[in-house]
């Protein structure tokens, strides 16, 4: 892509029925991409203000769940003036049809976006069927 | 026209008929605040992209904007009196040829957003940090703009 557009400010999304919490606060949908090839499939989420060490990931009867931590970020001399988006964990779960080497599945947090490489079992690589004629 | 309604006085001439109404919209919208408001300043919508979060202690400023997949040699800042613009653009790494997208939520993009302070602030001490996707920007107020400590005398 060779132009840019300008980037429109987006409310963050609620989840919309969180389970219930050990600790009070708010649970953020991050935004994703999701793109496989033939060898893996791909996940990228968006979340700011997460540390590699706050990231949980979790895949069990072909669900996955990524959420993240967030550590309170505002020492606590400090007062509002201006609220335009508020602090919360990330927590998304997707449904994976493909079946998945669990073993070799890598994350990368870099900048605050998640990298999920998922690679998929060699049964689910798809395979060129030769058709025989005759 | 004398009107009567069940629950006042009879009252002279017709009255907005809807009176009752804004008043019952009026208590609900008090209640409804009053259960789900959350303490601290009113959430405003961001109209212009990055959302950010204006703090402050006795001696500096605070601007937190979260931009994640940003490197810090994207974003520009500039401090110009009271006002901080942040500058930048996302960029998005293409993925290969043979991807097919499921999902494509996050965007890519330019913006720019000028932010007026509540104060005068000094431009020379001003220090960003970008870490994990969360930029924070602290901002010295100036030694004008901090609250002095008056001491009162009991005598003269």
């Amino acid at each position: 892509m060779t132009e840019s557009k300008e980037l429109q400010a987006k409310a963050k999304q609620e989840v919309a029925t969180p389970a219930e919490q050990t600790r009070p606060g708010l649970v953020f949908t991050p935004e994703v991409d999701i793109f496989e090839t033939d060898q893996e499939i791909t996940l990228l989420a968006d979340m700011p203000g997460v540390a590699a060490d706050e990231v949980t990931i979790d895949l069990k009867d072909g669900v996955l769940t990524i959420s993240g931590d967030v550590k309170p970020w505002e020492g606590s001399e400090e007062t509002d003036v201006l609220v335009e988006f508020e602090i919360g964990k990330y927590h998304r779960q997707f449904s994976l049809s493909d079946a998945i080497d669990q073993d070799k599945i890598d994350a990368k947090l870099e900048d605050g976006v998640l990298r999920l490489t998922l690679p998929k079992a060699q049964k689910a690589v798809p395979r060129q069927i030769a058709v025989k004629a005759g | 026209m004398l009107t009567r309604n069940v629950f006042g006085l009879p009252s002279m001439g017709w009255r907005n008929p809807f009176e009752d109404l804004e008043n019952l919209t009026r208590r609900m919208d008090m209640l409804t605040n009053a259960m789900y408001g959350r303490p601290g300043a009113r959430l405003m919508m961001p109209k212009v992209f990055p959302a950010i979060n204006i703090t402050e202690d006795k001696d500096k400023y605070y601007v937190r904007a979260e931009l994640p997949g940003m490197k810090a040699e994207d974003i520009k800042l500039e401090v110009t009196g009271r006002n901080l613009a942040i500058i930048g653009e996302r960029k998005i790494q293409s993925e290969g040829e043979n991807t097919r997208y499921h999902r494509r939520e996050r965007e890519a993009g330019r913006f720019s957003r000028i932010i007026g302070l509540p104060g005068d602030v000094d431009a020379d001490s001003v220090d960003a940090k970008l870490v994990n996707g969360l930029l924070t920007v602290a901002i010295a107020k100036s030694a004008a703009a901090k609250a002095k400590q008056i001491t009162v005398k009991t005598s003269e």
